[in-house]
């Protein structure tokens, strides 16, 4: 096949129009499309892909759903497993885990916060020690999204304290499902409890479930977060349950009730710009010249946003690697948020006092004046995104380091543990 | 092309880049801003002559290149970044009009003009109302025996005192709204019309006030039928005016960026201090987007989508405000010096404020945004 548009479209739809069945199992019909490549097209061919280059797989996206095919399991911090594994995992760690990630078999979450490290990521003070032939891990680990649903953990721990702070760290997978692991969700201003703290207690590691080398923590980690910042640029489509009656369908809605349900606010934390315009016109609000002028700049925001992550995808496929631009796309997304749930509330006028079924749009509008807060401090704050940019992208001076300079047993700590 | 550039535009762009930083350094832009008419035909030739940037949009047949409309938008952006003086943005949309309002025989005999860099030309519709649009147009064309005459006024005409030739928009007698609207080209020595330049707040981008009493004109295109091609024209002129804008707002920033990161205060670079590089941060956002919303809106021209008069004003709109900002940050970041008449800073503040302003401020293309997507 030729990495042509053209080629790529007719093959992939030569391809479903072969093998699409909505009468198979979930899990059967993922199976099948990973062999062939189509569910992760853009992956190297032995891990499962077709070598495709980034830029072509929304042509790929566009024939499943033109034709109604259900993709692979994508939402979550799955994402992020996948693409972290795939740059730094073993081969027998891509051989148990990718595929089973993209089935939906496996759920993920990810252990890198820190009651006493979030920004900070690279204090994470949870210890992992080497006790006969295990890594043995000690510690806590807070603000992890779907801990209570995942499998499988995502797992930053110190294993040298005589190193410096960020030599010291090393990155594991971690089974969810031992005793040494609790998880206690916590409850959001938003009500949800997506998110949990994790105590972690003798649980035990194999050392086959090192990622990369000990001491290659920071980078491995790095590689996780760039993916998950990049992931916040807007271009990204949530899970959208189909109501169609063939059987397929009913296994993917009942997914989406229960593993995807910790993500089920998530569209509400970007601010639901898509229902800016159509609740102006059905509100009344579109005759207010205000509310147009805010509207436009709203709209000029987001679309410039969006062409932004275009082009930085664009500059990628001429073979530039994911770098820190991922920080513009996020920082963008929390100025929209945040207009968007501004504009949301001038047009729900006194009802935005109001939340639950009798409420706008059933409550809706009420969820994501509550939950944009999230978009800017989760996976990075605004202002640790600024950072990046600055130092990364722009080249300005790091921050004074103090801590990074001695071997981390005596850097000045939270006492929070 | 809406999210890259091709390899040759790119080289295309390169070769602008270092021509005009050559040939164009901020001295002398200083030195032609401060002269009246802020720009030396010979030195424009010599500088155009080059590359054949007069030539680059213009129709093959017309005796141009025969680029899209993307291409010129690069050589615009190139040109706002370095500030050149020149009356380059005012002959193109000149050309523009003449392309979607005239005939072939209209362009025929116009537009080779141009496009061999001896014409400048420029687009007179805003008058002392300061209303870009063809439905505020008051100045009236009549016809007799000897054909047609102009009467009324022009004004904010961008180069209007330099210009050869003038395209200019009037109405019928007694017609109103988009109705009745023509476009009229004048030569500059014709009889009767004469013009005055404004005193400008932005002395790199001069403007005039034009007078026409009973000045014989040769119409463009069909009479009373101007309207619709004029706003197409417009549309144009956003974009154009966008890509210009984020040139600008680029070299701002860029400049600011260096100056910081050499400036030492408390033994320390001025770079270093986390406020000053949050602010790079936000200015780096507000730039990149702003340019994305302008190569969108050129492509989008060259493409002919449906929704690009929504498009171009979303780009004019959003590369305003982020020049603005960035020019207010650019002074803030340099301190007293950026407040000097001799720190160039102000040159570029000058530009972005100027620019906000010409073919409607962000109100109004906002306003056009929401015309076209709320219906
Ligand atoms: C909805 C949600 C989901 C999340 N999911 C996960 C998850 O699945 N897994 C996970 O590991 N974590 C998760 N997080 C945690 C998130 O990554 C952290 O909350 C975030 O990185 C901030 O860390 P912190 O809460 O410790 O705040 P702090 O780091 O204490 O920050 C407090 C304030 O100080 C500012 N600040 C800190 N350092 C600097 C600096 N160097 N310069 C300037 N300002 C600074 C911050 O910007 C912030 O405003 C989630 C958070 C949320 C809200």
């Amino acid at each position: 096949m030729e990495h042509t548009e053209s080629a790529v479209r007719a093959a992939c739809r030569a391809w479903l129009e072969a093998h699409w069945d909505p009468n198979r199992g979930l899990i059967e019909w993922r199976n099948i499309l990973i062999d062939s490549g189509w569910g992760a097209p853009a992956w190297p061919k032995r891990w499962h892909g077709l070598d495709l280059p980034t830029g072509l797989v929304p042509v790929v996206e566009e024939e499943m759903a033109r034709i109604g095919a259900v993709g692979v399991a994508k939402a979550g911090i799955r994402v992020l497993a996948s693409a972290t594994i795939l740059a730094h995992g073993s081969d027998m760690q891509k051989e148990k885990f990718l595929r089973r990630s993209m089935t939906g078999e496996d759920t993920w979450c990810q252990l890198f916060s820190e009651p006493g490290s979030g920004s900070d990521v690279a204090g994470a003070v949870t210890r992992a020690d080497m006790r006969g032939n295990h890594w043995v891990v000690n510690g806590q680990k807070v603000w992890t999204t779907s801990a209570h649903k995942a499998d499988w953990g995502l797992l930053l721990a110190r294993t040298d304290w005589d190193q410096r702070k960020h030599k010291g760290l090393s990155y594991f997978i971690l089974d969810m499902k031992q005793q040494g692991v609790t998880v206690q969700p916590l409850r959001q201003m938003n009500g949800h409890a997506s998110f949990n703290q994790v105590f972690i207690t003798d649980a035990l590691v194999p050392p086959e479930m090192l990622v990369a080398n000990v001491g290659d923590g920071w980078e491995v980690t790095t590689t996780t977060l760039m993916h998950e910042r990049r992931g916040a640029d807007g271009l990204r489509s949530w899970a959208q349950a189909s109501d169609r009656p063939e059987h397929i369908y009913q296994e993917e809605r009942a997914e989406i009730a229960t593993v995807m349900e910790p993500y089920k606010w998530y569209p509400q934390r970007a601010g639901r710009v898509d229902l800016l315009m159509p609740r102006a016109i059905e509100t009344g609000a579109i005759d207010d010249p205000v509310v147009r002028q805010e509207l436009a700049k709203l709209l000029i925001m987001a679309k410039s946003a969006e062409w932004t992550a275009r082009r930085a995808r664009a500059a990628q496929e001429q073979g530039r690697p994911q770098g820190p631009e991922g920080s513009l796309g996020k920082l963008a997304a929390s100025h929209i948020a945040r207009a968007a749930a501004r504009l949301h509330t001038t047009m729900a006028g006194a009802n935005a006092l109001l939340t639950g079924p009798d409420s706008p749009l059933g409550g809706l509008i009420a969820e994501i004046l509550v939950s944009v807060p999230a978009t800017s401090i989760a996976g990075g704050t605004d202002e640790i995104q600024r950072n990046i940019i600055a130092e990364r992208v722009l080249k300005m001076p790091r921050e004074p380091s103090i801590d990074s300079d001695r071997p981390f047993r005596d850097v000045p700590r939270n006492t929070v543990r | 092309m809406k999210f890259s550039f091709s390899a040759e535009q790119d080289e295309f762009r390169g070769n602008l880049r270092r021509l005009l930083a050559e040939r164009v350094p901020t001295k002398e832009v200083r030195r032609l801003m401060e002269t009246a008419a802020g720009w030396e035909r010979e030195g424009w030739r010599q500088l155009d002559g080059t590359l054949g940037l007069s030539a680059i949009a213009i129709p093959e047949e017309f005796g141009g290149y025969g680029f899209g409309f993307g291409e010129l938008c690069i050589v615009l952006e190139e040109m706002g970044r370095a500030l050149v003086p020149a009356p380059y943005l005012a002959t193109s949309l000149a050309a523009r009009a003449i392309l979607h309002v005239g005939s072939a025989a209209d362009r025929t005999a116009l537009l080779p003009g141009i496009a061999s860099g001896v014409t400048i030309a420029t687009l007179a519709s805003a008058e002392d109302a300061g209303n870009w649009e063809a439905e505020a147009t008051t100045l009236t064309a009549t016809s007799g025996g000897d054909g047609w005459r102009l009467d009324g006024h022009k004004s904010f005409v961008l180069d209007g005192h330099i210009a050869d030739l003038i395209l200019v928009l009037a109405r019928a007698p007694g017609s109103a709204g988009a109705k009745g609207v023509s476009l009229f080209a004048v030569e500059a020595g014709a009889a009767g019309f004469t013009w005055q330049a404004l005193a400008v707040m932005d002395p790199t981008r001069k403007l005039a006030r034009l007078t026409f009493d009973g000045v014989a004109a040769r119409l463009i295109g069909t009479a009373g039928e101007a309207a619709a091609p004029y706003r197409r024209t417009m549309t144009e002129a956003a974009v154009a005016l966008a890509n210009e804008m984020v040139g600008g707002a680029e070299r701002l920033r860029e400049d600011a960026l260096a100056y910081a990161m050499m400036r030492m205060q408390f033994g320390r670079t001025i770079a270093s201090f986390q406020s000053m590089k949050h602010k790079q941060a936000d200015m780096l956002l507000e730039v990149e987007l702003a340019k994305s919303a302008a190569y969108y809106a050129a492509a989008a021209i060259d493409e002919g989508d449906d929704d690009a008069e929504a498009v171009a004003s979303l780009a004019k709109a959003g590369a305003a405000d982020a020049y603005v900002q960035t020019a207010i940050h650019a002074i803030q970041i340099h301190g007293g010096i950026g407040f000097t008449w001799d720190n160039d800073t102000h040159l570029w503040f000058k530009r972005a404020k100027s620019s906000e302003v010409l073919f409607g401020d962000g109100q109004h293309h906002r306003e056009i945004m929401m015309r076209n997507w709320a219906a």
